[in-house]
Order: structure tokens, then sequence, then C-alpha cells
């Protein structure tokens, strides 16, 4: 796939002048740029803001699954600021949980991505040869599903054959399966690091040295591709969270009465007419997730890049 | 060219086998088959499902199964009646040779029920590009000719929105608004229908058919509109500050003939090549839009598909899409090439 290289979203006005002062950390210089990107920064705060509300939900005077037919059904209200749901539930707790249900599995998926990314990647450019022909063709060919199909299918497998096991290992066993069709990008992130650094002087010399394999590759090639890595999680925390909604609003996800985005807004359909809110707030969440991690991963890009942010302002 | 193109074909064959392999290991190795007693299949009683199984062919080692799925079984000897006694040659040709099986839940051959449903996938999918070409080309190319603008940040701003909302909630928010909120003055019906391609009751009526298609395009056409405007956006800002489009300002041709004859020809091109590798996502995507529409397609078949574990359904689509997948990339590097005589393969 070819993007056009020139990457110019509105909000970073970096200049880059004054970085040109005392040399200092990466990460303080990374996390300067990012501060310019006031797309970012509001994301960053809400994403903060959303996950203070997710943890908290444990204070909620509602219990997420026990039902309450007294109050079925309720519009929203002092009480319940989302309304109930048909079986007299507290929407607003059930949104909370299920986002916590979200945040899990988007947070496994993330972690599985690297493990494995960085790993196939790692293995197959410091080795090369035919390690490194057999594992693209792998990352290849994973890259060729189309992957929303397949998380339907294997869903739909794990939900009928999985039984017990499946229920209760549920958001372990989703994140692994959204997590097996998620890892190929940064797979070949970390491998074009490889090819490409490791030729360069400064890995020969430490090579010589006597270093051993594995600290050239923590000590001197990953660091050199951290930047595109972070970037890549980020997005795919993005990916994995809306998967996790998409498959669990067809059901093959979370299975309730565990409640999570996917499956209340399933759970919606049929009372869409009469209590449209048990629709409105858990999409609006997973909304306002995914174009905060977009808006964060769009910071990230650029904060990252000082090259691009200079082309964006036109000096180069 | 033509090498190039003899390569990449070699290189797709080993890719479908590595897929397919991968698609049957994981369809066949999770215990329980159709006739497992799980699910639907809880209600066959033992005996029946034993002939069912024979007759099917799912008394064979697996290895076998790949074989007979791959490549037919008219050269063996096969049970037909499940009675245990292999005494007649099988019928089945294979995927190789154009055969995908039957169904396992409507007993129809897959291909005839892809057949059915292709025009339906065809017309909504064709419709919704068409629709998120239209408006996202014009809005691309201003908002990169006024960057910075107010336009432009609104632009912006849409199409990081656009991309964030799951279809799937579009899609019920849609319905909510037109057919469970607003109503037709004159009628007091619904103001659009809220699924189906048409209204069962009334013969053919183009308005009908339209009326049908609304709903089910705007949730499909939202996010592709987002990602290609921001797309063009990005790759006219390329062109544009090149020295060819200086030299047509130059020559004093008016600015509209250089922003749209002269700087949007070469800016279409990534755009043209991203289009053939977005196909395919295109009709995965149609699985949510066609669910909630209730719209007889791919999508939804497939969808059918995974809810009564119908494997040979199942695989075949997936299959099918895969290699419709390796194709498109292919596309996309020719289409390139032909495009942009610059670049060169070998």
């Amino acid at each position: 796939m070819s993007i056009p290289e020139h990457r110019d979203d509105l909000g970073t006005t970096a200049l880059l002048a004054e970085e040109a002062g005392p040399a200092r950390s990466m990460a303080a210089a990374v996390w300067r740029r990012f501060r310019r990107h006031p797309g970012a920064i509001a994301s960053a705060a809400l994403l903060l803001l959303l996950v203070l509300g997710v943890v908290l939900a444990s204070f909620s005077p509602y219990d997420p699954e026990k039902s309450d037919l007294r109050v079925r059904l309720e519009p929203p209200s002092w009480h319940h600021p989302m309304g109930t749901d048909p079986l007299g539930r507290d929407m607003l707790t059930r949104v909370l949980y299920g986002g916590r249900i979200s945040l899990v599995v988007g947070l496994l998926v993330v972690t599985i991505t690297l493990v494995a990314g960085v790993t196939v990647g790692s293995l197959a450019g410091y080795f090369g040869g035919w390690v490194d022909n057999v594992l693209m063709r792998i990352t290849d060919a994973t890259l060729t599903l189309p992957s929303l199909l397949v998380l339907i299918l294997l869903g739909a497998l794990l939900r009928e054959v999985g039984g017990d096991f499946f229920r209760r290992n549920n958001v372990l066993t989703i994140a692994l399966v959204i997590g097996l069709l998620s890892w190929m990008t940064v797979a070949r992130l970390v491998r074009a690091a490889f090819l490409t650094i490791r030729e360069q002087e400064f890995v020969i010399a430490s090579r010589a040295l006597g270093a051993s394999g594995l600290r050239i590759i923590l000590r001197h090639i990953l660091p050199n591709a951290i930047g595109p890595i972070i970037v890549e999680s980020t997005l795919g925390l993005g990916w994995a969270i809306m998967g996790e909604a998409g498959l669990s609003f067809l059901g093959f996800g979370i299975q309730p009465p565990t409640p999570s985005w996917g499956n209340l807004l399933s759970n919606a359909q049929e009372h869409l007419s009469k209590h449209p809110w048990l629709a409105i707030f858990p999409g609006l969440m997973i909304f306002l997730t995914i174009i905060s991690v977009n808006y964060i991963g769009d910071g990230l890009r650029d904060a990252f890049d000082p090259y691009k942010v200079l082309q964006k302002v036109g000096e180069v | 060219m033509g090498r190039y193109l003899a390569r990449r074909l070699l290189q797709a064959i080993p890719m479908l086998f590595l897929i397919s392999i991968g698609m049957f290991a994981l369809v066949n190795i999770v215990p329980g088959g159709p006739l497992s007693g799980h699910g639907r299949s809880r209600h066959i009683k033992p005996q029946k499902a034993e002939i069912l199984k024979r007759q099917f062919g799912l008394d064979k080692p697996l290895p076998l199964q790949y074989v007979i799925w791959l490549a037919g079984n008219d050269w063996m000897r096969v049970d037909a009646d499940g009675d245990g006694v292999a005494e007649s040659y099988g019928t089945r040709k294979g995927i190789l040779r154009g055969d995908f099986g039957f169904s396992y839940s409507t007993r129809r051959p897959v291909l005839e029920e892809i057949a059915v449903r292709l025009p339906n996938t065809l017309l909504l999918m064709g419709i919704t590009l068409t629709v998120a070409l239209v408006i996202a080309i014009p809005v691309g190319v201003i908002s990169a000719v006024k960057q910075y603008s107010v336009f432009d940040i609104i632009v912006t701003t849409f199409s990081f929105a656009g991309q964030a909302i799951p279809e799937f909630w579009l899609g019920l928010i849609l319905v909510l608004i037109f057919y469970a909120t607003l109503k037709n003055p004159v009628t007091g019906d619904p103001l659009l229908p809220a699924g189906g391609m048409y209204t069962l009751e009334a013969g053919f009526s183009l308005v009908d058919r339209i009326n049908h298609l609304i709903l089910p395009v705007t949730a499909g056409a939202l996010g592709w509109i987002a990602w290609y405007s921001r797309f063009l956006r990005s790759s006219m800002l390329d062109v544009i500050h090149q020295p060819y489009v200086r030299t047509a300002r130059g020559k004093g041709l008016r600015e509209r003939a250089v922003i749209w004859r002269h700087a949007l020809r070469n800016a279409l091109i990534p755009l043209v090549t991203i289009l053939a590798l977005d196909i395919p996502y295109l009709f995965a995507g149609a699985v949510f839009v066609e669910t909630i529409f209730a719209w007889p397609g791919l999508g939804r078949r497939y969808y059918q598909a995974a809810l009564d574990r119908d494997y040979p359904m199942l695989m075949s689509m997936l299959v099918i899409t895969a290699g419709i997948i390796i194709l498109s990339n292919l596309l996309a590097d020719i289409i390139y090439a032909f495009l942009d005589p610059r670049v060169q393969y070998d």
C-alpha cells in the first residue's frame, strides 16, 4: 500500500528551531512535540477521564448483572443517568463495566501484538535466510486474510465448541483471537528496523566488543524502532476495541450477562424505537474511545518524526 | 512487466495454499464438527449422525478430507448411502476444479448460494463506493487547496470522526432517526424503510428501491468518505507544491484548470491504487450493514453461515475473499505502473 509520504494533519505547528538546545532524552523531546497537538492532548485527557470512570465503576450503587424488575426500561433520569435495561439494570453501571471489558481486551491485544510482532520481526530480521523467508511468508499470508471474516469464523467456532472454557475465559480468548490477526504490521516494522540497522557501524562495533545477540537486539536495534512501534500499537488499540465491539455486536464475542459495549448495542437492537437510550450510550462510548485513540496516535506519529513536522511547516 | 506479473502470480499460489491449509486446520482441529452434538446438531440421533458423517466423508482422516476438499473424490470409492461400505465413486470435484461443495444448512451448491446474493452485494457496495468517491474527491481537493481554512479544519475533524464511528452503531442511529422517529408527513408511515431491498407487496418501483438504499448506503459510505477525503487531501498536498504545477500556473492557466486538470490527475494515482486494495474490505465490511438492514447479500449470508457453523459456506467464502485480496494487490501494482510511467517493475 502506498500512502503519500507527506503527512500534514492539522494541529501540529511545532517549529523545530527551539529543538537545537542542549541534548535531552528522547522521551522529553517527544512529549514536548506531542503537547503541541491540541487534538491529541484533548483526546488524552478524554481517555484518562474514561479510564477513571471505568475504574471507579466499582463504587456504583448498582450491580452490573443483578436484575431489578421494578425499574425495567426506565428512561434516563437523575437516578439512572443512562436509563435502565429490560432487566432493570442501571445502564451507566453496565456501560462502565462494559468499558472495562473493552479496554482490557484492547490492552491485551496490544500486548499480544507487541510480544508476537517483536518476536517474529526480530527473529526474521536477525537471522535472515530461510528463517526470514518462512516467517515473512506466514506474515504475508496472515495479512491476506480478510480479518473481519476470520474473526467471525473463530468467534462462532469458539462460542459453540469452547463451551464452558470459552465462557469462563471469554475476555482472554477474544483477545487472543483478535491478537492472532493483528501482529503483522509490528513484525514488519521490527524486521525493517533490523535490516537497516543490522549492518551499521555501531552495531558491528558492539558485536566486535563481544556483545551477545540478545543484547544487540534489545539495546541497539529495538530502541531505534521504538517510535513506529508505539504509534502502531496505539492505532492497534483502536482497532482492537472496534474489533471486539463488532464481534460482540454480532454475538460471537463477549457473552452476556457480562456487559461489553458491543453486546450492549446488540441487545439494544430490539428496543430501538421505544427505548433508544439503550443504543445511544454504548455506541457513543465506542466512538469517543476510538476517536481519542486515533488522535493520540496521530499526535504520537508527528511527535516521533520531527522531519515530517518540518515538512508540515514547510521548512524542508 | 510481463515477467514481474508472472512471478507475482506464481508467488500467489503457495500463499493461497498456505491460507487454505490454515483455514482448513482452524475449522477442523477445534473439537466438534457439524454433527458433534453441539448447537443445532444436538437434535440429530447418534445413529443418524454416523450415517451422515460417512455420507459427508467426515469419518476420514483430516489430511484426506483436505485433499478431497481441494481435489475432489471422484477418483476414490465413497460411501454414498452411509451404510459403512464404500461402493461407488464420489462426485465431488474439489475447489481446484471449481466445486466448492454444498452448504450444510441449505444443501444447495455453495457457488449457487453465492451467485444468488452476489448481485445484491455488488449493487449495495457499488452505490456505496460511488457515493463515497463523489463526495470524497471534491472535499479532499478543496480541503487541500484551502489548507488550514475553516472548511479544511471542519473536514479534517469530520474525517477523524467518520473513521471512529462504528458502522453498526451508525446503522442503528440512522434507523432510530429515519425509521422510528421521523414520519412521512402525508401517510404517517416511517420516513424511510429500515430493512430489505424493496417493499414485498408492491411491484417494482424505482423510488421504492432507492428508498431502501438510502440508509444502508449512508451507514456504509460514511467511513469510506472520511478515509478517502483524508487520503486525497494528503496526496493533493504532495502534488500542489511540485514544480510542474507552478509551471502550469506560470503559463497563465486559470487556477481551476491547474487544480482540477493538472494537479488532481497525479493526486488520483495513489487513490486508484488504494481503491483496488480496498475492494475486498468493502465486501467484508458489508457484514454489518447487511445484517442491520436485512439486506439479502453475501455479508449477511456469511453471518448466517457462521451462526449455523456451515463449514463449506464459510471456508469457500473465506478462500474466495483471500484470493480476491491477492488479486487486488496485484491489480493495484499493475494500475500503479500503468498510470505512473515513472514506476518500473522488474
